[in-house]
């Protein structure tokens, strides 16, 4: 009898967190753990390390992102993000339709190299029809050309201590009280050197248009859009993520997305 | 009876409640609190994701300059200039206002898919909607795994889950015992039940988990076969959505059937394990 009891007390706590749980999604009571800085957030997210690490070893270094038909880009490349940035620096550029642009590579190189865009398309090139998923949750294929960024890197000679590469941009992101933030993006050497990452100056046939990002984009297959930096200013080689923004490899990562994108 | 009996202990109850048995493992009794626990917040987490771009699409892609979506939820501003929740489903649009689309209070009210008693956080905030999904979904799978392995070593799935022939012929039966609401209570899963566990647990499990790596552009390089099987990313997003919807009609119908056919005796049986029957049908079912 005395089991039952205890089962039926047991029974009723359970009944009674349900019961509780109910409402909390209906209000905003779990609000509190969730929001940017709380450690249950920061907690959750580490799973993020363990996705990251287990894709590394499911996914071969070099395995290759679906590749579409030309039947299949059926529709511009969507938009999203900035699409006409108002920097001074970009409006003089885009005024002289990007002559005199030169994609700067510095960092933890031998030697620190720019190219103009001539210098670019006249280098092997590599032309794919992917498929582009955005953070949100929708998908569009189109076509991109451009230069593989692992050619870009040889020419610099990477120095061996480097881990990650950064894209810094012309655009900026208005945060509001923050005022503007400019757009950096960061990937590991792996995804750098693997054969679809190209810095795109072309798409669907066409140079890139502004509102995808010209001069240079970069193409990052096996991972999320905003991964994709747009308006590449110049591509720096550390071996640390923690000089740059808030420190976590991306505009967006700064405001809490994951930097492995891969999900 | 092929369920074991306790050994060595006394009857724990006067014999008129009947007998009680060990009825579900350690292993069934885990995965189901995990799952219970990660369902919970992967569903309202998975639809915070879904309100970042509330339709849905079939094929690999979504339709911008071409029409491939077969729901959108969103609002639009009436004839009377008053606007309105608005939900298309297959070309066909309904007015949800209060719930899809558009809701919250009426003076102020928030434009976005699912409400806000529906998502966590309850505002807007894809980055820890993916946090919160990405984190359960770890337990989810991981509790699918324990569950497969466990449930194919000790039988579980064979004896218990796995629908016979026999459940099979007697399935016209047991759906007509259940809408006269007429249950037995004999510790074994009847045809309907074993019909609708085995869907949940070898159909609509596996289709969310393997929908949900669908659109990971990462698996998609991994195993570039997933978007064959689902159809695409667009498609296998749609499908997910689908098997989390068939999911909350099963958490549904779960839950009305625990609370009659007896909602202590169920609960003490996925919590402690124990499970008293039925006096008169086991009898029966013993003689069987």
């Amino acid at each position: 009898m005395s089991r039952f009891l205890v089962n039926r007390r047991r029974f009723l706590t359970v009944a009674g967190v349900a019961a509780a749980a109910v409402p909390l999604s209906g209000c905003d009571g779990l609000d509190g753990y969730l929001s940017g800085q709380s450690p249950v957030r920061g907690f959750m997210a580490s799973a993020n390390t363990l996705t990251y690490r287990v894709q590394r070893v499911l996914i071969g270094a070099d395995q290759l992102a679906p590749e579409f038909a030309a039947s299949e880009v059926r529709q511009g490349q969507r938009p999203n993000g900035s699409t006409d940035p108002t920097d001074a620096d970009y409006l003089t550029l885009q005024g002289r339709a990007f002559s005199d642009y030169r994609l700067q590579v510095t960092g933890l190189v031998e030697k620190p190299v720019s190219f103009s865009l001539n210098e670019l398309r006249n280098m092997p090139a590599r032309t794919q029809i992917t498929r582009h998923d955005c953070v949100e949750g929708w998908s569009c294929i189109a076509k991109w050309s451009g230069v593989p960024l692992a050619r870009v890197l040889d020419e610099a000679k990477v120095k061996p201590e480097a881990r990650f590469v950064v894209f810094h941009c012309f655009d900026s992101m208005n945060l509001g009280l923050s005022g503007a933030v400019p757009y950096y993006e960061s990937i590991d050497l792996i995804d750098a050197r693997h054969p679809q990452t190209i810095v795109a100056y072309g798409c669907n046939d066409q140079p890139l248009p502004v509102a995808n990002g010209a001069p240079l984009r970069v193409r990052i297959e096996r991972q999320l859009g905003y991964k994709m930096a747009k308006y590449i200013k110049s591509i720096e080689v550390v071996s640390t993520l923690e000089p740059f923004g808030r420190g976590k490899g991306g505009f967006w990562e700064d405001l809490g997305y994951e930097w492995y994108a891969g999900i | 009876m092929t369920v074991v009996d306790e050994i060595g202990e006394a009857p724990l109850e006067p014999p008129e409640s009947g007998r009680v048995i060990r009825r579900h493992g350690l292993a069934t009794r885990l995965t189901h609190w995990t799952w219970a626990i990660a369902l919970f917040f992967l569903l309202l987490s998975g639809l915070q994701i879904f309100n970042a771009h509330p339709s849905l699409y079939i094929g690999q892609q979504s339709g911008f300059e071409f029409d491939n979506a077969i729901l959108k939820i969103g609002a639009i501003r009436g004839d009377d200039g008053v606007p309105k929740g608005v939900t298309t489903i297959l070309g066909r649009s309904f007015t949800t206002t209060g719930v899809l689309g558009m809701s919250g209070a009426t003076e102020n009210p928030s434009f976005r898919g699912f409400p806000t008693w529906a998502t966590l956080p309850s505002y807007q905030d894809l980055s820890t909607g993916r946090v919160i999904h990405f984190f359960f979904a770890w337990f989810f799978v991981a509790a699918f795994l324990v569950w497969l392995a466990s449930s194919l070593i000790n039988g579980h799935l064979r004896r218990d889950i796995l629908p016979s022939l026999a459940d099979v012929k007697a399935l016209p039966k047991s759906i007509a015992d259940h809408l006269r609401f007429r249950f037995h209570h004999d510790g074994k899963y009847n045809g309907l039940q074993k019909f609708a566990y085995a869907g949940v647990l070898l159909v609509i499990f596996p289709g969310i988990i393997l929908t949900g790596l669908t659109m990971s552009p990462g698996m998609n390089a991994a195993w570039p076969w997933l978007l064959d099987v689902f159809g695409g990313r667009q498609t296998a997003r749609t499908l997910h959505f689908v098997c989390m919807t068939l999911l909350v009609g099963f958490f549904v119908i779960h839950i009305v059937m625990v609370l009659a056919a007896g909602p202590l005796n169920e609960m003490r049986s996925i919590i402690t394990g124990r499970y008293r029957i039925n006096p008169q049908t086991s009898e029966k079912e013993e003689h069987r």
